[in-house]
């Protein structure tokens, strides 16, 4: 009866906020039963999101799995989800991450809250990540700070609450932009078409001038700017991420900040192509400033969780860079970077907080010597460190590499000066492993206790993957590629640049018979790179 | 036969992964022997692939074996593709003969140690990425290994992890690689941008599309790359330090095999360094001034394992030269020579090290000749192999550069020259202070101490190596043309970009004596000073102790300022300014101080739940809909 497909989508969405109700409801004596339900129902919905990528047509480029049902029809306002090659691994990534946030970092009280507001920040999450609809995009978007801001106020540290306020109106500020924006957008497309519509796609077709096109660019990217977050709307990181419960730091960090740099791509390189372009040595510019400046003040960190804070935003960075080099290898990296941060950085604020849990502090100069009694432990942050410093073999490699190879071939200059943030990344994270885990453990720190089972079992699938990225990167690229190839394309034909073309004259195509580079592969060079081949003094 | 190639650098991969799993319920010494079987096998099976490509025809030893792709994205498709030529399969061939006696020697050295299994996990974890970095058809994976054995180097350097000066000269010697790194990766982007190929044979298929800018610019990226890596001016000084390691992972990694990858890059990248005569002289430049400054720095250090570091810098120098002089057999020979002499000295300075008891100055040590007979032989050979005498292998290697340094640089062979004397000082002073005079450890230890040798274990890999340096010249042999041995065999890989030194036989001859007699003065001068008396401050200054002050230059411009810029950018611009800015602009201390108050009547609370109570409700209401 039912002829439709499966509405994986929809399903995935209202799992979790399903959920989160569910356990409201329950009585909050029933400690051991709510935690296991929230691990449980976020282990649902990474099978759902599991069966999703594997339902997920390989080599197509435009939104696949569309449920698009009209909503609120007056307004044009519908429910529409659609997934497609860059919010793929995104959605994945948040489906892996909050089994593992909820069950590597507990909280000791009002834990039915606690996980009921998880719950319905995956929700939110997922939500923002799969809307196709600008309304709806921001209903999610914003209905991820409420839990947040919740999370950090209720379970946070000693500052907790200016932490949490600072969070919600820095955020809240953004956002206010960012709605203004959408409705001006909607009311310039509603008067050139007649259309009421909140539509990614059609809103698409708005003809802009571009002055116009800029303002609402800048509209937007402001919100997405401080969700990242990108220098320097940054300062309200490292507060809200030392602040936060380990498992809020998790998802703040590893996951929201992504909504930023999806939002950019998603919506500013779709919607405003031009002023994207015109705009991007703006944008550049600041990702690497905040690539080169996030490494130098994290270096001055004595606290943990503010020091990777400081390298997420280096990390943000690159992200950003890659996605305003506009070449496939950039964008392509760009996306990937977004998984690979998130799982490092969940990694390794689930280890910072597990250090947290037996020594009760993050203080780098309180640390020292844990090498010594807890080896597992200190085995699992090298791995998760030397990922995020970029070592190839590793996950981090592949997005830096990708991204930097990019950004060279569009915007030489830029990709030198970032290229030295590979020093910098070496130099604190490895100054800061020193004086935690080498040395000599004082009396207090020789008593750590090693990982446990469970502790490990929670590590393990995060450092799976972080390997498995970096060696064979090749499965998730296959699917990033063709919806980054064609966003490419779209901006480039929008900006009205020149059409594509052969960047390598047609006589010197390699051979066929050369292994390692393939003549089908030449052809999606974009024109964009025009001026970095034929430049020069040859 | 060539087919088995990719199982080279899967053996000691398969090791690794197996001692990672079980290395630790295994212990000792089974691990250790695991792993040496591991890397054993990886030898035995270059040896076939090494026979397989000889009895191929000269012009038809190149074969590649595409294995996976990494990365596919647009033109970028980088696969790990194994490069067997005569060149990788030279170094690998020297590279696993070597680290199989190095894992040999390892078990009886490690032997007391808590970490055992640890060690030869992170060994045969080397020696995969060593494989790697000198199998790999393409750079990007060269860059994998290259990194891999940074790794390793920073892993080992730090082993013992709880002396802070261990720690430190770990990370010490992580970052000043990644400098020189950060000139590799810049060298891949520009080499990429032109051709869209990273693969050694698809690059030099394309030089044309290259300026001769672009040309040196990708060379020199590529030496910032290579002198990071193989520790020459300006980044020699984490080489020394690096010595905090145990002495088998100085002996393998930072004498015999990871320090010299520079110069296989450079020698792997020849067509390139042909079309580039500028940045050639830049590398012949750096690496005769490295040789020299290092020599003198060595002549004054204490330390049984700094001398031999500093040695291995100033020898790295050498192979620089030759490299930048065009005479890339000359390189590749030195470096062979040097795996097996200063593998073999390292080696017997650990010997040395156990039987006194993990001391490691000389002035402590004298007289060991006694105790340590196998030690004092293997150790002479050594010496005099480094030093330049014939007919050991350090002589001919040594003398190879000289000759072409001669003809085409005839003022930086001037400093060769007198490095070489340098050289034969300190080794020798190094020897006498060593295993003659008088016994200067007895004071430190219990009357009736008596130092002593480890057993086969550790004496086979020794003599092993005493023989490769004694007789590993013959390989390539001057005065005619059919005894270079060597020479004819990489010939295909240099084809047409190797200088041809023109002194004709009697000017080898001649060179060949000048180096004899330079041998000679060094070991008579020190024979002189150190046979008689161990003690001579005014020959060892403070300035020449202290590495030249490099250090302290260092410190002094990027360190000190460094980190006093980090803490005023975090103190000052962070939160004072760019924080502040957001306060004073939005008003926020007293949106906050506002909202704070309100916070306890539960404004901001109500607010918010407000907010999700009615995202929720319009959820609901959809998911009816949607339903």
């Amino acid at each position: 009866m039912n002829t439709q497909p499966f509405p994986y989508l929809t399903t995935l969405v209202l799992l979790p906020a399903g959920a989160a109700v569910v356990i409201a409801a329950l009585p909050s004596n029933a400690k051991r039963l709510i935690q296991w339900l929230g691990v449980l129902a976020s282990v649902a919905v990474l099978a759902l999101a599991v069966t999703v990528a594997v339902e997920f047509r390989v080599g197509y480029a435009a939104y696949q799995m569309i449920s698009n049902h009209s909503w609120i029809s007056t307004y044009g306002i519908s429910w529409d989800l659609g997934i497609d090659g860059i919010s793929l691994f995104l959605v994945l990534l948040v489906a892996v991450v909050f089994p593992l946030a909820l069950s590597g970092a507990q909280v000791k009280e009002n834990s039915k809250s606690y996980v009921a507001w998880m719950l319905l920040l995956e929700a939110a999450c997922l939500g923002s990540f799969l809307s196709l609809d600008l309304l709806l995009f921001f209903l999610f978007f914003e209905l991820t700070l409420v839990p947040t801001y919740f999370i950090i106020g209720r379970w946070g540290h000693e500052r907790r609450s200016y932490a949490a306020v600072k969070f919600f109106i820095y955020t809240f500020a953004g956002s206010a932009f960012l709605l203004v924006g959408i409705v001006t957008l909607v009311f310039i497309h509603q008067h050139q078409t007649g259309v009421l519509t909140f539509n990614l796609t059609q809103l698409i077709s708005t003809r802009l001038d571009l002055g116009t096109q800029i303002l609402l660019f800048l509209a937007f990217t402001s919100a997405f700017a401080v969700k990242a977050p990108v220098f320097p709307l940054h300062t309200w990181s490292p507060d809200a991420y030392r602040e936060a419960p380990a498992g809020g730091s998790v998802v703040l960090a590893a996951i929201m900040a992504k909504l930023g740099t999806y939002g950019i791509i998603r919506f500013d390189l779709n919607l405003f192509p031009r002023a994207s372009v015109d705009l991007a040595p703006l944008l550049l510019t600041l990702a690497v400033i905040g690539i080169i400046y996030g490494a130098i003040v994290a270096a001055a960190q004595s606290d943990l969780k503010r020091l990777v804070a400081y390298s997420s935003l280096a990390s943000l960075g690159f992200i950003v860079l890659g996605t305003f080099a506009f070449s496939s290898e950039g964008l392509a990296g760009g996306v990937i970077q977004m998984v690979n941060h998130g799982l490092i950085t969940a990694a390794l604020f689930l280890l910072i907080g597990m250090i947290y849990e037996r020594r009760g502090t993050w203080s780098i100069p309180k640390l020292g010597g844990l090498q010594k009694p807890a080896p597992v432990l200190a085995a699992v942050f090298t791995v998760v460190m030397l990922a995020s410093i970029g070592l190839p073999g590793l996950a981090g490699f592949v997005g830096e590499f990708l991204i930097l190879t990019g950004t060279f071939i569009t915007h030489r200059w830029w990709a030198v000066v970032a290229t030295s943030g590979v020093i910098f990344a070496a130099l604190y994270l490895l100054w800061a492993y020193q004086r935690a885990f080498h040395g000599r453990p004082n009396a207090e720190n020789s008593k750590v206790a090693d990982l446990s089972w469970k502790e490990g079992l929670v590590m393990l699938p995060l450092v799976v993957l972080i390997v498995f990225i970096g060696i064979y990167p090749k499965p998730v690229l296959d699917r990033i590629t063709p919806s980054v190839d064609r966003l490419i394309a779209q901006v480039d034909r929008e900006a009205h640049t020149k059409p594509p073309q052969f960047a390598i004259p047609a006589k010197q195509l390699p051979k066929p018979t050369d292994p390692t580079i393939s003549t089908s592969s030449i052809r999606s060079i974009p024109s964009s790179r025009q001026g970095a081949f034929n430049g020069g003094s040859r | 036969m060539l087919h088995i190639a990719y199982l080279i650098p899967l053996l000691p991969l398969a090791g690794f992964l197996f001692l990672v799993a079980f290395g630790h319920r295994l212990g000792k010494p089974k691990a250790g022997w695991i792993a040496t079987t591991a890397v054993a096998l990886s030898f035995v099976t270059t040896a076939i692939v090494f026979a397989g490509l000889f009895l191929r025809q000269p012009s038809d030893r190149s074969f590649t074996q595409t294995l996976f792709t990494w990365m596919p994205v647009g033109p970028l498709h980088v696969n790990f593709t194994v490069l067997i030529d005569p060149l990788s399969i030279t170094m690998a061939a020297f590279v696993t003969g070597v680290s199989t006696l190095i894992h040999m020697y390892s078990i009886w050295y490690m032997d007391h140690d808590e970490q055992f299994s640890k060690f030869f996990i992170y060994l045969n974890l080397f020696v995969f990425s060593m494989l790697v970095l000198v199998l790999s058809g393409n750079l990007l994976f060269t860059f994998l290994g290259w990194e891999g054995v940074g790794l390793c180097s920073y892993l080992l350097i730090a082993f013992w992890f709880d002396r802070d000066t261990a720690a430190t000269a770990g990370k010490k010697a992580f970052v000043f690689n990644r400098i020189g790194d950060s000139g590799f990766l810049l060298a891949m982007f520009l080499i990429f941008s032109k051709v869209g190929t990273l693969s050694y044979h698809g690059i030099f298929a394309r030089l044309h599309r290259f300026s001769p800018e672009e040309i040196t610019a990708i060379v020199l990226l590529l030496f910032l790359g290579a002198v990071g890596k193989s520790a020459q001016i300006p980044l020699f000084t984490w080489l020394p330090d690096a010595m905090e390691g145990p002495t088998p992972v100085s002996a393998l990694i930072h004498a015999a095999t990871m320090v010299t990858a520079g110069v296989y890059l450079m020698a792997r990248v020849n067509p390139l360094l042909h079309l580039s005569p500028d940045a050639g002289e830049v590398i012949a430049i750096i690496g005769v001034v490295t040789a020299f400054v290092a020599a003198t720095i060595a002549c004054t250090q204490n330390d049984i394992k700094k001398v031999l570091a500093y040695s291995t810098v100033s020898q790295l120098g050498y192979m620089f030269l030759a490299i930048g002089t065009g005479a890339y057999v000359a390189a590749i020979f030195l470096m062979i020579a040097h795996a097996f002499f200063k593998a073999l000295l390292f080696l017997s300075a650990g010997s040395v090290i156990h039987a006194v008891e993990d001391d490691q100055d000389m002035k402590q040590m004298g007289g060991l000749r006694r105790f340590l007979p196998v030690t004092y032989i293997t150790f002479i050979v050594a010496w005099l192999s480094i030093a330049g005498v014939p007919p050991f292998s350090g002589f001919w290697a040594k003398g190879d550069i000289l000759v072409n340094a001669f003809s085409r640089y005839p003022g930086l062979w001037v400093i060769g020259v007198v490095t070489a004397a340098l050289t034969a000082y300190y080794m020798a002073r190094q020897f006498f202070l060593v295993f003659t005079g008088s016994s200067r450890w007895e004071s430190a230890h219990p009357a009736g101490f008596e130092p002593h040798e480890g057993g086969w274990i550790m004496r086979f890999p020794l003599v092993v190596l005493a023989v490769l340096a004694g007789f590993g010249g013959f390989v390539n042999l001057p005065f005619h043309p059919q005894w270079n041995f060597l020479g004819r065999f990489l010939a295909p890989v240099f084809q047409g970009t190797i200088y041809h030194q023109s002194v004709g036989v009697g000017g080898e001859w001649g060179l060949a004596l000048t180096d004899v007699v330079m041998a000679a003065v060094g070991i008579g001068i020190a024979w002189r000073i150190w046979y008689p008396q161990w003690s001579h401050p005014s020959l060892e200054p403070a300035f020449l102790q202290r590495s030249w002050m490099v250090d302290d230059l260092y410190d002094a411009v990027i360190g000190r300022p460094g980190a006093a810029l980090a803490s005023f950018a975090a103190v000052v611009v962070d939160n004072k300014i760019i924080d502040g800015a957001v306060v004073g602009v939005g008003k926020f201390s007293e949106l906050t101080g506002l909202v704070l108050r309100k916070l306890q009547t539960g404004f901001v609370r109500n607010y918010a739940l407000g907010i999700t109570i009615g995202l929720v409700l319009l959820l609901a209401w959809m998911a009816s809909r949607v339903g």
